[in-house]
């Protein structure tokens, strides 16, 4: 993992475009998170935290989302790519590292775009849709088995339990930032200073906890 | 400096670099947030206006008054925008004019994808096509020159991939050109038709310019590679093409009217084939192809809907399978929100068995099942009209059955007039204004029914049952629309009679009024499964047994669902 995360010199940051060349081409490989879940779980937030704390380790990032229709309730995605230089802001199907999905459904949902054997972070959340409710099909079950057929890792994250534990279910965001955040090699402080520039002053502290208690339910440990 | 800017947020921080002093827009995904961050540049008077057209033609004013200017729209915004736009085109500025269409290839939250890259060919107005935040900043600063140096407003066009998109851009300062006055021009700024004659003459000389300029344009370039393909593209479509063909021949192109036709020539005797990538319709393949240049484009390129990477890497025969997933997964469409004032409505309207004009908005997704209580839905303003002409060719029995539902934004964006002409010829119809008090879809941005500006500052706000009166309406009700037995009673008496009739359907947007009331308490000895709750559609509402179970993580107490039940089986806490 660390082989693809190499932070590159700040001297090397963005080119202007007239000097494309073809070096560039071999370049090292961009890696690509996707963000799931179902709207105003805070999935656009998470994944702004994420692309900054990308750019201020040194990378080139884009993200990419869509501001669809209702506010509320419809299925939410969010790109990120960060590596040496990045063009498209959307990741190709089967191409995407990592998976962090907000709810269960919205894990398998979006399952194709993870690469064979990436990694998948779900937050342990069922919000059955209304398609389910009047009967047009099923919410499915066995979900960790078939994110398994795909993806190396599956990590599940009780995120609304431990934000219904902080008393606020409005943190899940957060908490799966902080676990995620165990398979990414970005320096604390590099997180730390994303979470300073994106959430409002009155809210960081709590965002913080829920950062921290997302790592700490994380089993996975960066080795360096 | 460096800042991680969406394409949206570059172009209000090219218009700050740029020295712009003034902005407006209305509304519309995804151009937005344009206006939202310009305004939060002291410098730049920023406002929301009434239209798409009132826009434009204040932004018209603050450029003859000497101020550059900036104007955001979505695409359909630029239709309503459109009459303004083209003699602007003739007449010319004074401070530099930029006017932002942000398309939406994919209609990600629009009522079609037209591609308005047409507009300035149509228009004669030269044309900028950012591919990324650094373009989308850079392009509303160069945009700005070409504008003053040419005497032409400039499209800047956007899509929302590029709108909302986050990539690094490098920060400028902001540099203000010296102050111009407004001069009196009777033969620039009147267009009566000997003026205007003139000004098409100056038009047609601008353009042949503007296509030198084209040339030398930094963003129009010829990027090095392997001579067996060259790829010609732009906007967005060029970072795609960029990860599918890293070894081919570019030609990037920025500025895409008027085209650099001997740059084209020049690309394409250094390369062996080329193909077009760009989305939506071949307006550069088909350019090229006039110039008698063999190209390959939309034969392979998908028309409808919006490029990606595996689209285009698909194409050009790259087999990409996508994973099948082993069992089907159930579709999560938007909703209208747990507590939406619009839902008690819309199933109101539906047990009435009406007939429903539509309109542009949240409210839209009343036209969803299990709802499904929305007729049609056309463009920003159109449900007044279409109920008056329904009524026209079906009869007047008919009219019993047509409402026109129109949100509070919308009804004072272009509702006004249809109401105006209801009244006038003599119509029947039922206007049911959905007043939430905000344009809620866009993200809550304040109208003049808000009695809010785009800065936050008190100003007049819109009465309109007022309004309504004054245009000739004499049957004006404003009810509640948690209050379901009123809802019913108004419509029924106001669809009853032989005039025509407006109802204001009154509260805040449940994202905006954050008062909260407990969940109602399932009765599971007097439920019966009778189902009916669910026709609300409301999505705190999950079913076991065919019985309510509400989830009181969503729920915000409404009691609408209660208020439907026959039963009494849903109960206030």
């Amino acid at each position: 993992m660390r082989r693809d995360l190499q932070p590159r010199s700040p001297a090397g940051a963005v080119r202007p475009r007239s000097t494309i060349n073809q070096s560039e081409k071999a370049m090292k490989p961009t890696t690509s998170v996707i963000l799931s879940g179902v709207g105003g779980q805070g999935i656009l937030l998470a994944g702004e935290i994420l692309a900054t704390a990308a750019m201020n380790s040194g990378f080139d990032a884009k993200k990419s989302e869509v501001h669809g229709m209702a506010q509320r309730g419809g299925s939410v995605v969010a790109h990120v790519r960060f590596g040496e230089k990045v063009y498209s802001p959307l990741a190709k199907l089967g191409e995407a590292d990592y998976l962090v999905a907000f709810e269960r459904l919205e894990a398998l949902r979006y399952l194709p775009l993870v690469k064979n054997g990436g990694t998948v972070v779900m937050n342990d959340q069922r919000i059955v849709p209304l398609s389910v409710t009047f009967g047009a099909g099923a919410y499915p079950e066995k979900i960790e088995e078939m994110l398994s057929g795909r993806a190396k890792a599956v990590e599940v994250i009780p995120a609304l339990a431990i934000a219904q534990e902080m008393g606020n279910t409005n943190v899940v965001n957060l908490v799966m930032l902080g676990a995620l955040s165990k398979y990414l090699i970005f320096p604390e402080e590099t997180w730390q200073k994303s979470l300073e520039e994106r959430v409002p002053k009155k809210f960081l502290e709590l965002n913080q906890k829920a950062f921290a208690r997302g790592a700490e339910a994380a089993r996975t440990k960066v080795t360096a | 400096m460096k800042a991680f800017l969406s394409g949206n947020e570059a172009v209000a921080r090219g218009a700050y670099e740029a020295g712009v002093r003034f902005a407006a827009a209305y509304p519309g995904t995804p151009s937005t947030e344009i206006l939202e961050n310009c305004a939060k540049y002291s410098e730049i008077a920023s406002q929301w206006s009434t239209n798409e057209k009132v826009a434009m033609e204040v932004t018209i004013g603050a450029s003859l008054g000497g101020a550059r200017s900036l104007v955001a729209m979505k695409h359909v915004g630029l239709n309503v925008a459109a009459d303004p736009f083209f003699t602007l085109s003739y007449t010319g500025v004074n401070g530099g004019v930029v006017v932002v269409s942000a398309d939406d290839p994919g209609m990600h939250s629009s009522q079609n994808e037209q591609d308005n890259r047409h507009y300035a060919r149509f228009a004669k107005v030269p044309m900028l096509e950012p591919s990324d935040s650094q373009e989308a900043k850079d392009f509303v600063k160069v945009g700005m020159e070409i504008s003053e140096a040419f005497d032409t407003p400039v499209l800047l066009r956007m899509t929302t991939r590029v709108c909302h998109s986050k990539s690094v851009v490098e920060l400028g300062e902001r540099a203000e050109p010296p102050k111009k006055t407004y001069q009196k021009d009777f033969a620039k700024y009147v267009v009566l038709p000997s003026n205007a004659r003139k000004r098409h003459v100056f038009v047609e000389e601008r353009t042949k310019k503007l296509e030198e300029y084209s040339e030398s344009f930094p963003g129009n370039r010829i990027e090095p590679g392997e001579p067996e393909l060259g790829v010609v593209t732009g906007s967005v479509a060029y970072q795609y093409a960029r990860e599918v063909f890293p070894k081919a021949t570019f030609l990037k192109l920025s500025m895409s009217y008027p085209l650099p036709r001997k740059l084209i020539r020049e690309f394409a005797g250094k390369v062996k084939k080329i193909v077009v990538i760009e989305e939506l319709d071949p307006y550069i393949e088909e350019n090229l192809k006039a110039m008698g240049i063999p190209v390959e484009g939309k034969s392979k390129i998908p028309l409808c809907g919006e490029l990606s990477t595996e689209t285009v890497a698909k194409a050009f025969g790259e087999e990409i399978k996508p994973y099948a997933l082993p069992v089907e997964v159930p579709i999560r469409f938007p909703v209208l929100c747990p507590g939406c004032p619009h839902s008690g409505i819309y199933y109101v309207l539906k047990t009435l068995k009406a007939t429903v004009t539509g309109d542009i908005g949240c409210y839209t997704l009343g036209g969803m099942p299990p709802l499904s209580a929305m007729d049609t839905c056309i463009c920003m303003g159109a449900s007044v009209g279409m109920a008056l002409g329904m009524k026209k060719a079906m009869g007047r029995d008919s009219a019993k059955r047509i409402v026109a539902t129109i949100g509070d934004s919308t009804f004072l964006h272009s509702g006004i007039t249809g109401l105006l002409d209801i009244v006038y010829n003599k119509g029947v119809s039922t206007v049911c204004i959905l007043d939430n008090g905000t344009t809620a879809m866009t993200g809550h941005q304040d109208h003049p029914g808000t009695g809010k500006t785009l800065a936050k500052e008190q100003t007049s706000k819109v009465d309109y049952a007022a309004l309504a009166r004054s245009l000739g309406i004499k049957d004006v009700k404003v009810i509640d629309p948690y209050d379901l037995k009123a809802v019913r009673e108004a419509f029924k008496d106001s669809l009853s009679r032989a005039e025509p009739s407006v109802v204001i359907a009154q509260r805040a947007c449940v994202l905006l009024d954050r008062k909260r009331a407990k969940a109602p308490a399932v009765d599971l000895e007097k439920c019966n499964a009778c189902g009916l709750c669910f026709l609300l559609g409301c999505p705190a509402m999950e079913k076991a047994d065919g019985k309510p179970v509400i989830n009181e993580v969503f729920c915000v107490g409404c009691h609408v669902c209660a208020e439907i039940c026959n039963r009494e089986a849903l109960q206030a806490l």
